[in-house]
This record gives C-alpha cells, structure tokens and sequence, in this order.
C-alpha cells in the first residue's frame, strides 16, 4: 500500500479553475466590488472637482489628467496589495485556507489562481478609470505601441510586487482585524507622499525621499509615462520618467515580498497548532 | 495487511498539559473507527496528527504508509477531511462548490450523485447564506468524499443534523463502507458510534483507555437493573444476577411481580462509567485543551 501511484488533473486546469472561484467570489462580494471599483472613480471625480481644468504649473497637464495616472496606480497597490492582504487574512482565520490545504490543490495552483484574479479584475479597473478620464477629463489614449509596452510592463510589475507583498503582508499579520486596521493608514500614507493624491515634485523633500522608498511612487510615475504626454517628463522631479529606477524599485520589492511570502506562509491560523 | 492508521507512543504536549499522552493504536483498511471521548480528552488533536495539520511532540504514525507530517498531494489526494468548523464565508453554492472541488481529483465521484447522497439537491444552487448550520456542514460531508478518498476523517460530522439528515449520513456512511472506505470518526453520539462503527476507541487524558466492537463494550457491563413496583413505590435494584432477583421477587409476591422490567446498559452507561473511573482515578482529563 505504500507507493501508490496517484493520478491528478493538470496544473494548468486547477489553476484556472482556482482563478475562476476567485473571480466568483471576488464579484460576489459587495464590499470588495465598492472597494475596489468605486473607491478609485469616487476619488477621481472628486479631485477632477476640486481642481477642475487647472493646467499643472506652465504644462498643458490638467490636474485631473495627472490624478488618472495616480488613481490607476493605486488602484493596482488596492486590489493586488491592500484587498489581496485582507482577504487572505480572513480566509485564513475563517479556516478556509485550512481547507484547501486538506485537498490536493498545489500551492502554486493557488497563487496563480489568486494573481490571474488580481490581474482580471485590475485589467477591469483600469479599463473603468481610463474611460471615466476619456469621457470627462479629455484624456487621450496613447496610440503608439511603444507606449503600451511601457504599460504593460509597469502594469505586470507593480501587479506582482503588489501581489508578493500582500501575500506577505497577510503571513506577517495576525488576523483579518489588525490586517484592515493596519493596512489602510499604511495605504493612504504611500497614496499621499507618492503623487496618487497630491501632485508629487509639489510635496516638501524629506516626503519625496519617503515615497521614492516605495513601490507605489515608481507605478504612479510609470502610468504617467503612459498616459501624459512626453514632454512632461521635464516636469517630473528628475526632468525623466526614470523607466530603469522604477523597474529596479519595483524589481526589488517585489523579490523581497516573493522571499518573505515563500518563508512565512501559513494555511492555519496563528492559534491553530 | 498493513494497517490504514498505525500510531505508536503519541505525546502531544502543549507545555505542561499533555493532550495526547502515549497512545497505540491501528485503524485497518476499510474499517469504520469511532474515536469518542469528553471534550479535550485529546480526539481532536489526534485526528489533526493524523490528517498533518498538527506536529507531535513525539511517536510514530503513519496514514496510507505516510508520515503526514511530510503528506504530499499525493497523499492527500487520496485522504477525504471534514474539519471540525464549519465554513460559514463563501460565495459559492452547494453545487459550484462540489463542482470546484471535484476537479482537483482525478477521478471524483459525481456531483450530483453526491448532492444527493447528502440530501441537499434542493438546495444546490441556492445562494451559500441561506443554508442552514446543519445543511453547511452536509456540504462538509460531501467535499469530504467527492474525490473518492480511500481514508475520510470525520471531525463531528452530525453536530446540528436534524434527526433525519443523521439517518442520512448513516446511511450513506453505510455505502462508503461497502466501497472499502476507510472512515475515521469522532462523536460525541454513541449511538451513532454504535450504528455505524466496527471498532470504538474510548480516549480520555489523551490516552486510549477502551478499545472494542460495540458489542464487546457493551458486553463489559454485566450489571443489569431490575425495575418494579412494591408498596405503590417505584423500586430498582442493580445486580449482576438478575435472574436471581426475579425468582426472589416472585416467590415473594407469589407470581406475577407488578411492573416488572429488566434493563441491560446501554452503551452511554458502560461510556459514562470508563470515564467516570478516569476521573476518579485523578488522571489528567482536564478541561479546556486544544480539544
């Protein structure tokens, strides 16, 4: 009875069905859908309101046009970070990782199910957030396929340095409570001294060295890149859209999310052993 | 034939309380085994051992030939677990959460066959909050058994089943049986245990202190009760020669003795009375463990 041969699906199709009962779950849950959608649209309407037309210093960048590229980057760091931190977190003291972990589901099978979802649902966001900006604020969409690689690869980036972190973040965390608790002023610090809220070479110096610790400054800066014209790049802090510095930041974090989330996870609650 | 279980010299220590404290035992290939026992006499952490969601402190055990301490998917493909909590958050339905299930097994049992075998098709597809406690833990049973595992851990699986849905699960405990299931359970219902178990194991202080058929538990009582009615007063009395009793009593009322009843222990009594002896005995059957 001992080396019995066992036969399972294929990874590629647990996978997928993983990322599937993560999108069923995602898009039944209220708060998550208001969380993730609502939330970054809300903002933008609310600071296009307050700041109207303006023109950004002597650019032809309305404030409205700099807030999109801001609220496309946050929204990535809220689903792939903040809400995937959380929801692990409360899978977690609900048992429902414990669960999965008595089947035969891979680990890996599971991530990438959670990535997938997280890439889906951002995909969806931004897609929210750029015609809301096209719509109102005369956004224009880059044409050139140039600046798509760009997104693109800011956009896979600053989606796995968000997951790895928040995969991490929901180990090191104790439960679902303290998780929201602590998680949303770390949040909003970063979206405030990372040009998402407030227009970033306007913040005092000691704030800017602050934010260019993290990620979220580097994705915020990436999607103006892409969505602002070129010679705007003159008014950012360095007078560039510093692509090789934002890869290397993001890189960085997201290897050190990938080593703690691979040493420190656990599928049982903390009390649970 | 290389047992399904076999423990050695368990301990689970958590600092000074020892919830599992030296246990042996084997469980065979297609048996049914009901571990009982009061609450934090160790059942649960056993079963947590075995199933690899908890270290020992020290022994020997292997499930299907595995450490599970080191279970891999392999193994665990062929291992069906209901924990002992219930899910109470999800999104999904009976049925979507069955039909999920399913695909991570090679060859799964069918999702409706097996909706059924836990008496919820009509509640299939309704929406996951509306099931009752009852209901969601049927589910339980059934994402237990839906990849046909060879080996199913029942933690307290009837705890809120109404009278019907636990001749249900009898039933269909009975079915897994007859397909060489081998089926590890904790109770707390002991005349579930007697219903559906080959063996019983009897835990207390985190050791084993019966193991029998239900039959030979039940044979460990020898005392029986004699009932009748003298004087207008309702009389027992408890002897170990009821016949004896009976032919006093009916030369002393000269034939018929009124009310007149003879009743062996059940299987509770016989229970009561092993744990109570544990108790007495001042061993370690504390309260309040990781039970």
């Amino acid at each position: 009875m001992s080396a019995t041969t066992v036969a399972h699906p294929s990874w590629i199709s647990t996978a997928y069905d993983r990322m599937i009962v993560e999108l069923k779950e995602f898009f039944r849950s209220r708060e998550q859908m208001i969380f993730i959608f609502a939330f970054p649209v809300i903002f933008l309407l609310l600071f296009g309101t307050i700041f109207g037309g303006q023109d950004l210093g002597d650019t032809d960048v309305t404030f409205p046009q700099y807030f999109l590229a801001g609220m496309i980057a946050t929204g990535i760091i809220n689903t792939g970070f903040q809400s995937l931190a959380i929801t692990i977190s409360i899978d977690r003291d609900a048992d429902a990782l414990k669960r999965l972990r008595a089947t035969p589901l891979s680990s890996t099978a599971y991530f990438v199910g959670k990535l997938a979802q997280v890439l889906v649902v951002s995909v969806i966001q931004i897609a929210i957030l750029i015609g809301l900006g096209v719509a109102v604020y005369d956004v224009t969409i880059p044409t050139s396929a140039a600046a798509w690689l760009t997104f693109t690869w800011v956009f896979l980036l600053g989606t796995a340095a968000s997951v790895t972190l928040g995969i991490a973040t929901s180990s090191l965390l104790r439960n679902a409570k303290s998780a929201s608790a602590i998680l949303t002023p770390v949040v909003l610090v970063l979206q405030f001294t990372s040009g998402v809220f407030v227009v970033f070479t306007q913040l005092p110096s000691a704030l800017r060295t602050f934010g260019e610790i993290f990620p979220l400054k580097w994705l915020a800066q990436g999607m103006r890149s892409v969505f602002l014209p070129e010679n705007f790049a003159m008014a950012e802090a360095r007078q560039s859209w510093e692509h090789p510095m934002a890869a290397l930041v993001m890189a960085v974090w997201m290897t050190a999310g990938l080593i703690v989330a691979v040493r420190t996870f656990r599928w049982q609650r903390y009390d649970d052993n | 034939m290389t047992p399904a279980i076999s423990i050695t010299g368990l301990h689970k220590h958590y600092g000074a309380k020892h919830a599992v404290d030296g246990l042996d035992l084997d469980i065979h290939e297609g048996e049914v085994f009901a571990l009982l026992g009061p609450n934090g006499a160790g059942k649960s952490t056993t079963v947590e051992i075995l199933e690899g969601f908890r270290k020992r402190t020290s022994g020997n055990v292997t499930v299907l030939g595995t450490d599970p301490h080191h279970g891999d998917r392999d193994w665990r493909a062929q291992l069906g677990i209901m924990l002992q909590s219930t899910s109470e958050r999800s999104f999904l339905s009976a049925r979507e959460a069955l039909t999920h299930a399913s695909r991570q097994y090679s060859n799964p049992r069918d999702v409706q066959e097996t909706l059924e075998a836990v008496g919820l098709t009509e509640k299939a597809n309704a929406k996951p909050q509306t099931l009752s406690g009852g209901q969601r833990r049927r589910l339980d049973v059934a994402l237990a058994i839906i990849g046909r595992p060879r080996l199913v851990f029942l933690d307290e699986p009837t705890t809120g089943f109404d009278p019907e849905a636990r001749r249900q699960f009898w039933r269909l405990i009975s079915t897994l049986r007859s397909d060489g299931t081998t089926i590890v359970l904790t109770t707390h219902y002991l005349d579930e245990a007697e219903f559906l178990a080959d063996r019983i194991g009897i835990i207390a202080g985190g050791k084993l202190i019966a193991l029998d058929t239900p039959a030979g538990l039940r044979a460990r009582a020898t005392d029986a009760t004699v009932q009748w009615k003298e004087d207008d007063v309702a009389r027992f009395e408890t002897t170990p020669t009821p016949t004896a009793l009976i032919a006093e009593l009916s030369s002393r009322f000269g034939g018929e003795v009124p009310e007149l009843s003879v009743t062996k222990p059940s299987l509770e009594d016989v229970y009561l009375d092993l744990i109570g002896r544990v108790g007495d005995a001042g061993l370690d059957a504390s309260e309040g463990a990781a039970a």
